[in-house]
C-alpha cells in the first residue's frame, strides 16, 4: 500500500524523539559562555545554498587565527527547521549555531531555544537598518540573533507587455486595482497578477506596510491584532479584486504560475528582492523584460514597504561555547568579505546596509540587466521597511491563513471573514498554551 | 542427577530465550513508542506570562484536555468524511478491477501474460508523491496536454481540482497506484487453485464466465477479504496524495484528512501533545473499522464452511 510508509515515518519519528529523550538524561549540563581556551568546533544548521564555501572563508581566515571552526549542516527551509531545532533542543542537543526566519524567532526565544548574545556581538547593531535590528531583539535589551539577509517587497511588472496596453506603473493600491480592471478590459483572457494564498508571508507583508501589528506586548500581556484595521484593509482590497475577477485566485508557485508568467498571461508579481531568482527559473523566457518599481502605497506620498522573507543567524541556549558562536554569527553578517561571498555564492540580499551597495550589488541581476540601477533603488526601498512584529505562534497563524485564505479565494468570498478566523485560531492557540492575551 | 537436571532447566528456558530478541524488538520499537505517544497525548505545554526567556514553558499535564479537543474538532470529523468519500470510490474501483485484471490474466486466452502483468504491477512500484505529482501536472489545465487536446476539440474543460471531481482526481491516483498490488495478490491465489477443480468445472459443461463466477471468484475469496482490509487501512492513512496535490489548488486545506491534521499539528503548529491525541484517536478508529471488517468476513466464511 503507497500509504504505509507515511505512518511508518511517524512511528519512527515519534521513535527518535522518544530516542532523544533519552538521550537528553546524558546530556552534559551546559557551561556559560566563559572565556574559551584552545580549538573549539561549531555545527551550524542552515539551509542557504552555498554556505559551506562562506564558511570556508571563516575556517582559513578568521576562525583559524581563533581556533574556531565551523562545520555546515545543509537543512531544509523554513517551518520545518524550526522544528526540528526545538525537537533538538528538547534533548539539549541542538547545534550552536541555527538560521531562523525573522518570524521564528519568538517561536524559538519563547522555547528558550535561543540564546541572548548582547555581550557577544560587538558593534553590530550600527551596522543594519533599525527596523531589522529590532526583530532580533524583540524589543527587549536582549539580542537573539545577528541579522543576515532581508526581503524589502517591490512591485515587479512585465515592460513590455504594460506599454502594449498602455498601462501606467501604479504608485497608489487604488492605481494598481484600476491597472487590473484595465487590463481586464483590453485583454480579458490575462490577469494583472493573483491572490495567492499559499505563502503566508507575502500578506503578512502587506499587511505590515498598510502598518498593522499583528503582536505587541504590554506589561505581562500578549495582544494579538491580525483583524486590526490596517490587515482588514489589505484583505478587503485583495478579496475585493478577486470578486469581481479583475485578478486571478489560483496559487503561486505552481506549474500552471510558472506558466502563466512565462506566457505573459500574468504580467506582474507583487515581490520582495529575492524575485529576479524566482523568476529565473519559473519564467526564463522573459528575461529582461520586467522590470521592478517601489510596491503600491495605500496614500501618494507615502514611502513604505512591508517583508516578505529574510533570516538571521542565532545561537542556541545548547551551545557549550556561546561567545564563540556569536563572534562567528557577528562575522558572518558583517564582515565585508563574508557579506560579498555571501551574496557571490548565496545569492542573499544582505541586511547590513552598506553591503546593499557595495561590490556584488554595484551591477543589476543577470535577469533585470535592462535596469542598470536595480540594486541602488532595492537599497533605498529597504530604507523604507515598516517594523514588523512576531509573537510566539506565527505559525498558527500562518497554517491559518493557508486554509481560511485559500477557501475564501476559492468561493470569492468575504476575506475579512478569513481574517476573523485566522484571529480567533491565533488567540485560541496562545490561550491554550497559557500565554495572558488582552482581548 | 545434577547433569539431567540443568538439562531439562535448559530445555524450559530456550523458549523465551528464542522469543527474547523478539520481545525486546517490540518493546523498544512498537510498545515503548506508542506508549510515549499515549502519554504525551495526556500532556500540554502551559507558558506563564509572555513566555519569553528561560523557564517560561513548562510541560504539564492535561488530562483529558487533548482528546475533548480532537473529539470536538470539527475539522478532524470534517476529514474523516472527506476520507470516507474517497474510500467509497477508491476500494470498490481498485478491487474491482483488481480482481478482473487477475482473472483475465489467469484465463487461457490470455497472450503477453508476463508483460500485462509487469505492466499493470508497474504503477505500484513508482511512489506515491511522484505519482501523485505526475497526475497533479496533468489535472493542471494551464500544463496538461489532455487539456490542450480538449481545448482543440471544443469539448468541455472539467476543473478535476474541485469539488466533486476531486475526489475522482484523487481516487484516480490511488486506484492507478494500487490496482497492480492488489491484482498480483489476487492472482498468486487464482494460481494456486488446483487444476482438478476447472477439469471437474469442464466435464460438467462449465463455460470459461461459469467458471470465474463460480469457482474462481469463491476460492480466492480469502485474498479478496485480505487486499479488502489492508486498502482500508490503507485509504484511512491517505496523505501523500492530498499532500502532494495541495499546494495547486485552493480546494484542498491542509487538514483534508485525518492523517494531514495530525502531521499539522505536530509540525505545523507545534503542538505535539494534541497531534498524539489525535494519532491515538485515528489508530483505535482504524483498529475497529478494520478488525470489526475482518471479524464479520470471518464469521461469513465460518458459516458458509458449516453449510
Amino acid at each position: 500500500m503507497p500509504n504505509t510508509t507515511r505512518s511508518r515515518l511517524v512511528a519512527s519519528t515519534i521513535a527518535v524523539a522518544l530516542g532523544a529523550t533519552a538521550l537528553a538524561a546524558c546530556g552534559s549540563s551546559d557551561s556559560d559562555s566563559k572565556t574559551e581556551s584552545g580549538p573549539v568546533s561549531l555545527t551550524y544548521w542552515t539551509w542557504t545554498p552555498g554556505m559551506d564555501k562562506v564558511v570556508d572563508l571563516w575556517n582559513k581566515g578568521p576562525g583559524k587565527k581563533d581556533q574556531i571552526t565551523v562545520t555546515v549542516k545543509k537543512q531544509a527551509s523554513g517551518d520545518s527547521l524550526v522544528t526540528k531545532i526545538l525537537t533538538a533542543h528538547k534533548a539539549k542537543k541542538a547545534p550552536d549555531l541555527v538560521q531562523a526566519e525573522y518570524q521564528a524567532l519568538p517561536t524559538l526565544v519563547s522555547n528558550d531555544a535561543l540564546a541572548d548574545i548582547s555581550k557577544d556581538v560587538g558593534d553590530a547593531k550600527s551596522k543594519f537598518a533599525s527596523g531589522v535590528w529590532q526583530q532580533t531583539s524583540l524589543g527587549t535589551d536582549a539580542v537573539y540573533a545577528v541579522p543576515q539577509d532581508i526581503g524589502p517587497m517591490m512591485f515587479y511588472y512585465r515592460q513590455d507587455l504594460f506599454k502594449k496596453y498602455g498601462l501606467t506603473v501604479p504608485t497608489t493600491w487604488e492605481q494598481f486595482a484600476e491597472t487590473a480592471r484595465a487590463l481586464k478590459k483590453k485583454a480579458p483572457d490575462k490577469d494583472l497578477t493573483t491572490f495567492s494564498a499559499n505563502d503566508s508571508g507575502l500578506f503578512a507583508g502587506l499587511a505590515q506596510q498598510a502598518g498593522a501589528k499583528w503582536w505587541t506586548t504590554s506589561g505581562d500581556k500578549w495582544k494579538v491584532a491580525i483583524n486590526d484595521s490596517a490587515t482588514k484593509k489589505v484583505a478587503d482590497f485583495w478579496g475585493g479584486l478577486v470578486k469581481e475577477g479583475a485578478i486571478d485566485n489560483q496559487p503561486m508557485y505552481t506549474p500552471a504560475w510558472n506558466k502563466a508568467l512565462n506566457t505573459g498571461k500574468q504580467i506582474a508579481w507583487v515581490s520582495a528582492v529575492w524575485a529576479p531568482g524566482t523568476l529565473t527559473t519559473a519564467a526564463p523566457e522573459t528575461k529582461g523584460k520586467w522590470a521592478m518599481a517601489p510596491l503600491p502605497q495605500w496614500s501618494s506620498g507615502e514611502n513604505v514597504t512591508g517583508s516578505w522573507g529574510g533570516s538571521s543567524t542565532a545561537v542556541t541556549t545548547d551551545s557549550a561555547h556561546k561567545a564563540a558562536a556569536a563572534k562567528f554569527a557577528a562575522w558572518l553578517n558583517t564582515d565585508n568579505t563574508a557579506l560579498q561571498a555571501l551574496a557571490k555564492d548565496s545569492g542573499i540580499y544582505p541586511a547590513a546596509t552598506n553591503a546593499q551597495t557595495s561590490g556584488a550589488f554595484a551591477s543589476p541581476p543577470a535577469y533585470f540587466s535592462n535596469q542598470s540601477d536595480f540594486y541602488t533603488k532595492a537599497a533605498a526601498i529597504a530604507k523604507t521597511t515598516a517594523p514588523s512584529a512576531w509573537g510566539p505562534n506565527v505559525n498558527v497563524a500562518y497554517t491559518t491563513f493557508n486554509d481560511a485564505f485559500g477557501a475564501a479565494a476559492k468561493n470569492k468570498s468575504d476575506f475579512s471573514a478569513a481574517l476573523d478566523t485566522m484571529q480567533n485560531a491565533t488567540v485560541a492557540d496562545m490561550k491554550k498554551q497559557g500565554f495572558e492575551v488582552s482581548e | 542427577m545434577t547433569s539431567s537436571r540443568r538439562k531439562s532447566y535448559g530445555v524450559k528456558g530456550a523458549p523465551y530465550a528464542f522469543l527474547l530478541p523478539a520481545t525486546v524488538l517490540f518493546a523498544l520499537f512498537f510498545a515503548l513508542p506508542i506508549g510515549y505517544a499515549v502519554y504525551l497525548s495526556f500532556r500540554k505545554v502551559h507558558v506563564s506570562g509572555l513566555g519569553l526567556g528561560s523557564g517560561a514553558r513548562k510541560e504539564v499535564w492535561a488530562g483529558l484536555e487533548n482528546y475533548t479537543d480532537t473529539l470536538t474538532d470539527s475539522e478532524l470529523g470534517h476529514g474523516a468524511l472527506r476520507v470516507l468519500g474517497y474510500g467509497c470510490i477508491v476500494v470498490p474501483v481498485m478491487l474491482g478491477l483488481a480482481l478482473l485484471f487477475a482473472l483475465m490474466l489467469d484465463s487461457d486466452k490470455v497472450r503477453l501474460a508476463p508483460f500485462t502483468r509487469l505492466a499493470i504491477f508497474l504503477p505500484y512500484a513508482i511512489p506515491g508523491v511522484v505519482a501523485a505529482l505526475l497526475w497533479g501536472f496533468l489535472y493542471l489545465p494551464d500544463v496538461s496536454p489532455f487539456y490542450y487536446i480538449l481545448e482543440k476539440l471544443h469539448m468541455p474543460q472539467p476543473n478535476l481540482l474541485d469539488g466533486g471531481p476531486l475526489y475522482l482526481a484523487m481516487s484516480n491516483i490511488a486506484v492507478w497506484g494500487g490496482t497492480g498490488f492488489n491484482m498480483i495478490v489476487i492472482y498468486t491465489s487464482l494460481q494456486a487453485i488446483p487444476a482438478e477443480v476447472y477439469e471437474a468445472a469442464k466435464l460438467d459443461g462449465a463455460t470459461p464466465l461459469q467458471v470465474a463466477l463460480r469457482i474462481k471468484i469463491p476460492m480466492v475469496a480469502p485474498s479478496l477479504v485480505l487486499t479488502f482490509f489492508f486498502s482500508i487501512i490503507a485509504t484511512l492513512q491517505v496523505f501523500n496524495e492530498p499532500t502532494t496535490l495541495k499546494p495547486l489548488t485552493n480546494s484542498l486545506p491542509l487538514t483534508w484528512s485525518p492523517l494531514m491534521n495530525v502531521y499539522q499539528d505536530a509540525f505545523r503548529k507545534g503542538d505535539i501533545y494534541q497531534a498524539s491525541s489525535e494519532a491515538v484517536i485515528i489508530a483505535l478508529a482504524t483498529l475497529v473499522l478494520s478488525f470489526g471488517f475482518l471479524r464479520a468476513a470471518n464469521r461469513r466464511q465460518k458459516q458458509e464452511a458449516a453449510r
